[in-house]
């Protein structure tokens, strides 16, 4: 069969790759060389996460606006229904409400979307999985990325509105750093964990937006766990309250708010939200290195 | 030992990809229970057992080969024999099902399907695309005049700055292709890629296989254009219902599969 007479005539295939450094095609890589490997893409995890945010809203006539207009918006809607209609302000002043409500929605959005865009991270970019060969986990930690960015220009419209009722910087607001870092971990951490699922059962895009706003109403975005739940069992008040987006929303109130105290917040509230980002992202990380092999086929 | 085997193999005889024995299966779901309804898709799901309602399609049976250093391999066959499923296994991106494919390096699959981010202009895939690919920033920079004018897509003016959706697929498969050619492969594989663009393009890109053979790749070559085939490559692989028919030099494998077509 073979069109030229070769020395190597006689070799098994496996003894002829193996004298020659050949691998097996499509094999994993370890741990530590896909960490590697992913490292040296860094570049491209930016630039991937920069233009998708710029093609987000290439094709409307505001264009980048909208970055900003967006979660005003949403702050807007919420305020209507749950401040003005449903009066869920209970126990707190207009003042440190309306702040409040804005911070949670805000918060609560930049992991809700990561979660929404790392289900399609591999399953919505099959055309780029399938022409070139990168580490997958790139695709999932930039749409991370891509949210935290969008989060930052949330921060703005946040930082104005809390001024405005009254509460002012203080060295309280250094606070936002670490805490945008646990929680940028712990959503990367998740939206790995949803991108492999996700890549094997696309079915999830479908499913993922009601268990994420299940999670929203669960969490306190719009009313206060410790004052709506009063009456309630201890274990089931401390329960909602150690949800890591619970967690993240009121350290960031209590970060920012001047009326909202820390006798709003749980005990040991920065080991759990440590905890939580610590544990989603390593165990996220390994559980989508453990199938990159798999990533675009079939 | 070592040395001595390397003297007595010539420079263009390193073997870069070598196919041991390949065999791949699809397996359909649904394909039998047919209907397609919800209640089927449920019962499926419920039901949970592996083999009922998949279907397996043998794709490729028992194929094995050694492609060497430099060489240009055309893949050709009727449609529905497995070429292209055969580059994707090659690439890494379908499981074999029995024996081994091993390549030297990552070898880089370049199919006419296979889209960019259509949201993105094009500027924006050309350094996505390189970054991807594992270039420097730098390179990235370097390159860039160099992948736009290769592509020819501002010679009617600039389009490099619009959505890639906005390209017609001629434009969108060679932006593609300048793109993956822009770094030297190990093994590049090109699926039907020479068929799309026009005259001049297709003159331009046999030119630049040709120099990425001489910068000591691979290239395989999925094509129903026998001339295309001629013009490139020098050796052939002629596939048939999932196995290897015949393997030579360009003419004669050509030769005899003009005849089986009856042409």
């Amino acid at each position: 069969m073979s069109p030229r007479p070769s020395p190597d005539e006689g070799l098994t295939a496996a003894q002829l790759s193996a004298k020659y450094g050949l691998t097996v095609s499509g094999a994993r890589p370890g741990l530590a060389e896909y960490i590697r490997q992913l490292w040296g893409r860094r570049h491209f995890i930016l630039a991937f996460s920069q233009a998708k945010l710029t093609a987000q809203y290439s094709q409307a006539k505001l264009g980048q606006l909208w970055q900003v207009a967006t979660p005003l918006l949403n702050a807007a809607v919420y305020f209507f229904i749950f401040g003005v209609i449903l009066k869920a302000s209970r126990g707190m002043s207009r003042d440190v409400y309306i702040p409040f409500l804005v911070t949670g929605v805000f918060v609560f959005t930049f992991t809700q979307s990561s979660i929404m865009a790392g289900v399609r991270a591999i399953s919505g970019n099959l055309g780029l999985v399938r022409a070139l060969h990168f580490p997958r986990a790139s695709l999932p930690i930039s749409f991370a990325l891509q949210q935290l960015q969008q989060l930052l220009f949330s921060m703005i419209v946040l930082f104005i509105i809390v001024v405005g009722f009254g509460s002012y910087p203080s060295l309280s607001w250094l606070l936002i750093v670490p805490i945008l870092v646990l929680q940028f971990l712990f959503n990367t951490g998740l939206a790995l964990i949803v991108a492999r699922m996700g890549a094997k059962t696309p079915d999830l895009a479908q499913l993922m937006p009601f268990m994420l706003r299940t999670w929203m109403y669960a969490s306190g975005v719009m009313f206060s766990i410790s004052t709506m739940m009063e009456g309630r069992s201890e274990v089931f008040v401390r329960l909602l309250q150690v949800n890591p987006a619970a967690v993240y929303m009121d350290l960031m109130r209590f970060a920012i708010i001047d009326g909202y105290g820390a006798s709003n917040l749980p005990p040991h509230v920065w080991a759990i939200a440590a905890f939580w980002a610590v544990v989603l992202f390593v165990g996220g990380f390994v559980y989508f290195w453990q199938a990159e092999e798999r990533y675009g086929r079939g | 030992m070592a040395e001595q085997n390397l003297e007595q193999t010539p420079r263009d005889l390193v073997p870069t990809v070598i196919a041991d024995e390949l065999h791949i299966v699809y397996r359909v779901h649904g394909a039998k229970t047919g209907k397609g309804s919800a209640t089927s898709a449920l019962s499926r799901i419920v039901k949970r057992g592996e083999e009922r309602g998949v279907r397996k399609v043998h794709a490729v049976k028992g194929v094995s080969f050694v492609a060497y250093r430099g060489e240009a391999v055309g893949l050709i066959g009727s449609n529905g024999s497995g070429k292209s499923t055969l580059l994707r296994a090659i690439a890494g991106l379908l499981p074999a099902e029995k024996g081994r494919v091993y390549t030297n390096g990552q070898p880089s699959l370049l199919g006419v399907n296979a889209a960019l981010m259509n949201d993105l202009t094009g500027e924006r895939n050309v350094i996505l695309g390189g970054l991807a690919m594992g270039m420097s920033r730098e390179q990235v920079r370097e390159r860039y005049q160099e992948i736009v004018d290769f592509s020819g897509i501002n010679e009617k003016g600039d389009f490099i700055t619009l959505p890639m959706r906005t390209y017609s697929s001629g434009m969108a498969a060679r932006l593609r292709f300048s793109i993956a050619a822009a770094k030297d492969h190990d093994v590049l594989m090109i699926d039907e890629a020479l068929a799309t663009g026009d005259r001049k393009f297709q003159v331009r890109s046999e030119e630049r296989i040709r120099e990425l053979r001489k910068s000591a790749g691979t290239v395989f070559l999925v094509s129903h254009n026998n001339k295309s085939i001629r013009d490139t490559c020098d050796r052939v692989l002629w596939l048939e219902r999932g196995e290897l028919r015949m393997d030579g030099p360009t003419d004669e494998v050509l030769k005899e599969y003009e005849k089986f077509t009856g042409k």
